[in-house]
């Protein structure tokens, strides 16, 4: 009965959703204000549905019921309950379901908050969600439905959810992924509302700017989730493979990345606001594409759910709609002529210039790499493979080239600065910065690492703006703390951000370069170091878990004398479906992690195949991301945001356009 | 060229990519370009990965087997590897061909995970995958008792697709079609 009822409010809320999308789309269109004042209770509408809907399948999935089709593949009696909830999104059809839930939080959430928008445009931008919603409800009800029963023939027990998704870390990257996927439809639908309005203006760019900083936030926590997954989960210490899926949420991030700067240069100098509008509707396409890439089956990769053509044909339909009707409107409706605000060569708009540059040559590598092999199979030239090789060799030094201009960006200045005063500012922080990346590989006990040298100098170098940036702005403050309040927390959020892609730098070059591991054969009561760490191997163990059997290696980890750590490493059995995994026990630490993964018994005298990994500063790069997913959030607590009703009160192309 | 048109740049391109993806749909990335079915394997002289031997394609000739192409930088393989692990369990003669990979990753990869395979040729510069024409790994060719590739698997090999379909082809390569 449930399932039934979960079904049926996914029909209601389909329902609602189309009429989300026509009738305050029409009222805006015949200036019918009844019609469009409509918008944020039918908004509200399909968020209680789909809710209703999500809450339900959670249940089928809870209480074990079998009979549901999802349930019985997906599920088993023996899960343990959180892994229950969490497989209702281990699944095609179910994270279809989040996907929707999570698209009308969004909604809602703008239908709430942004009362203060004019009528119009709020209209405009729930219609153009709600049509996306239309777009996934209808995707999971006539191709997905996850409420499909199994009857008669109820199976007795489920298949089990997949092992390698039973973990904590697959509990939350899901949604927070999706949180940042379907978050940018949000900057879409400004977009696309602001171009049917006609008016792209720097009040368009302060409402859109708050949501896509959140999505972007989220995006980058959940990207960095998958990728700490994959190291502890994986078993053998790799954190980024360029596999399609990851790329696949790769991009819009890094399309993103490029909007959330542009969008500040709209909103400061009212610049760049054609190009602003097409990278946010670049920045949902890559959403959607990514959603197309991982459901169609176009291309192999491990996370892809199992290949349907027919999805593939109705995704592929949608974004076709979606975005080729964006891009339409586009081509129509922006302003093409050339923007009578000027900027100096040497300027903050043209530090931003380069990052849009390098962030969409960036988005346009990592497409181009993830799709060729699709290409050259579709032009009858063979198959083709594309890698970490090709990847790291392009995007590396991308990267490398953006950050010598990242450092300058804070204490430049709008519209006219000097190579003068940039020199005069940063000519101390970069002689300091370089001193610091040439010694500090030498603390290290291996020989001296050029890339880390360099690594090491970008990231200071990024560190160094922003610290030069914080004295020019108080140069005249009283004290620190009065300087340190002073600031805005949109400041403060551009300052963990950049903070957090330093120790992103450092983080991934450290790691590659100072990794050291080795596979060893060992026996309990033998001893190995490395790195200046012994490893002693005490015991195995035989280990029972709620659906699985294990055995199990508990190693003593001692510095010189000091017990520093008991680690216990796992090879489960999992009941229901018979894989094995490996489960790696991890010593974290802020300077290092301790890896040891186990592999199979070797022999016959309690051997076994042991592997061992010392990860310098592999935190940091999660750190990285975290400080920007932080940052991100935190801009959005910035008065300016929050004082939108009096401000969307002066018509349209007020305050901040006449100061250029 | 107008501004206006200029605008119109973005949509030109997205119809071309759509045009792509939707091409791929009833591409399928798994398919076997057909030119290397039911002819012998490519000839080959290349050294095995555990033991001082070359070995040639002869030596893979005499049984039906599976030769799997692997590699240690292949995040599907380390997936595949306790599967492949328990059909060899199972009696399946599998031969692997370790693909542009470092042959001392490779035989500490086998050491720690268990070595699934009769023998491992080592395909450093990847020509044996060229002739074979491998796109990526994991990728498994069946091959009947003559040393003809009777069929080819692009990515992972699990329980669902073993019992699914392939079961059916190995089992049919013990009683060959012109024999």
């Amino acid at each position: 009965m449930i399932p039934e009822l979960g079904h049926f409010a996914l029909v209601i809320a389909l329902v609602m959703a189309v009429a989300l999308t026509v009738v305050p789309l029409w009222g805006s269109w015949r200036g019918n204000y009844a019609a469009m004042r409509l918008a944020p209770t039918l908004a509200a509408a399909v968020t209680v549905f789909c809710l209703i809907s999500f809450v339900c399948l959670a249940i089928a999935f809870l209480q074990d019921d079998f009979s549901v089709k999802v349930v019985a593949s997906n599920s088993n009696s023996l899960l343990p309950s959180i892994y229950k909830f969490s497989a209702v999104w281990g699944n095609h059809e179910g994270s279809l379901l989040l996907w929707v839930l999570i698209l009308s939080f969004w909604l809602a959430a703008v239908a709430t908050l942004s009362r203060g928008l004019p009528t119009v445009m709020l209209a405009r931008v729930l219609s153009v969600m709600g049509f996306i919603g239309v777009g996934f409800m209808s995707f999971s009800l006539f191709t997905s439905n996850p409420f499909e029963r199994l009857l008669p023939g109820v199976p007795a027990d489920g298949n089990d959810l997949n092992p390698l998704l039973q973990d904590p870390g697959l509990i939350i990257h899901p949604p927070l992924l999706y949180m940042g996927y379907v978050g940018f439809s949000v900057a879409f639908a400004f977009a696309v509302a602001a171009l049917m309005g006609g008016r792209l203006d720097a009040a368009w760019a302060r409402w859109s700017r708050p949501w896509t900083n959140v999505a972007w936030a989220f995006l980058s926590l959940g990207i960095m989730l998958g990728s700490w997954w994959a190291y502890y989960e994986l078993g053998w210490g790799g954190w980024w493979f360029w596999d399609p899926v990851e790329n696949a949420s790769f991009m819009p991030w890094l399309a993103g990345t490029a909007l959330i700067h542009s969008l500040a240069a709209t909103e400061k100098r009212g610049l760049f606001k054609s190009w602003t509008v097409l990278l946010a509707i670049f920045a949902f396409s890559l959403s959607l594409l990514g959603t197309f890439l991982v459901r169609s089956g176009v291309l192999t990769s491990v996370h892809a759910f199992a290949a349907d053509p027919e999805r593939g044909l109705f995704i592929l339909a949608f974004l076709a709609i979606v975005v080729g009707g964006s891009l339409t409107l586009y081509a129509v409706r922006a302003p093409s002529v050339r923007s009578r605000i000027g900027f100096g060569t040497v300027s903050r708009e043209s530090l931003l210039l380069v990052n849009n540059v390098v962030f969409l040559v960036a988005t346009l590598t990592v497409l181009f790499g993830t799709l060729f092999p699709l290409l050259m199979d579709a032009l009858g030239q063979g198959k083709y493979s594309v890698g970490a090789p090709y990847f790291n060799a392009v995007f590396v030094p991308l990267m490398a080239c953006l950050v010598p201009f990242m450092g300058v960006g804070p204490i430049s200045k709008w519209r006219d600065d000097s190579v003068y005063r940039w020199r005069s500012r940063m000519l101390v922080p970069a002689l300091v910065v370089l001193a610091c990346g040439a010694g500090f590989p030498l603390l290290s006990d291996q020989s001296f690492n050029i890339w880390v040298a360099l690594a090491v100098v970008l990231a200071g170098w990024l560190v160094a703006g922003l610290v030069q940036d914080f004295r020019d702005r108080n140069s005249n403050s009283p004290s620190l703390l009065r300087s340190l309040r002073r600031q805005t927390p949109s400041y403060w959020g551009m300052v963990l951000a950049h903070c957090g892609f330093a120790l992103a730098i450092i983080g991934v070059v450290a790691t590659s370069q100072y990794n050291i591991e080795r596979d060893l054969r060992m026996a309990p009561g033998e001893t190995e170091t490395l790195a200046g760490y012994r490893f002693e191997f005490k015991e195995t163990v035989r280990l029972r878990g709620a659906n699985y059997l294990a055995d199990g290696a508990r190693f003593e980890v001692y510095q010189g004398d000091k017990l520093i750590s008991t680690m216990l490493a796992e090879k489960r059995r999992y009941l229901a479906s018979g894989s094995v995994m490996t489960e790696a026990a991890i010593d974290g630490g802020l300077f290092r992690d301790l890896y040891i993964a186990m592999g199979e018994p070797v022999g016959a005298g309690g051997a076994w195949a042991i592997r061992l990994h010392y990860k310098p500063m592999v935190r940091w790069m999660w750190l990285g991301a975290i400080f920007m997913g932080a940052g991100g959030l935190l801009t959005v607590t910035d008065r300016r945001y929050r004082r939108q009703p009096s401000r969307s009160a002066v018509p349209v192309g007020g305050a901040d356009v006449v100061q250029a | 060229m107008s501004s206006r048109l200029k605008l119109f740049v973005p949509l030109g391109l997205f119809v071309l990519l759509a045009v792509l993806l939707f091409r791929g749909l009833s591409l399928d990335p798994q398919a076997l370009p057909s030119a290397l079915i039911d002819k012998p394997l490519p000839g080959f002289k290349l050294p095995a990965l555990r033991t001082q031997q070359t070995l040639s394609d002869a030596d893979l000739v005499g049984e039906p087997a599976l030769l799997n192409v692997w590699a240690t930088w292949c995040i599907s393989c380390r997936v595949e590897h306790p599967y492949l692990q328990r059909l060899a369990d199972s009696g399946v003669l599998i031969y692997g061909i370790n693909y542009k990979d470092d042959s001392v990753a490779a035989r500490s990869w086998l050491d720690s995970l268990g070595d699934p395979y009769r023998a491992s040729v080592v395909d450093a510069e990847g020509t044996l995958g060229l002739d074979l024409g491998v796109y990526g790994a994991p990728e498994t060719y069946f091959i009947d008792g003559n040393g003809v590739i009777r069929y080819r698997h692009v990515g992972v090999i699990d329980e669902r697709i073993w019992t699914g379909r392939l079961k059916a082809v190995y089992d049919a390569l013990a009683t060959p079609a012109d024999s």
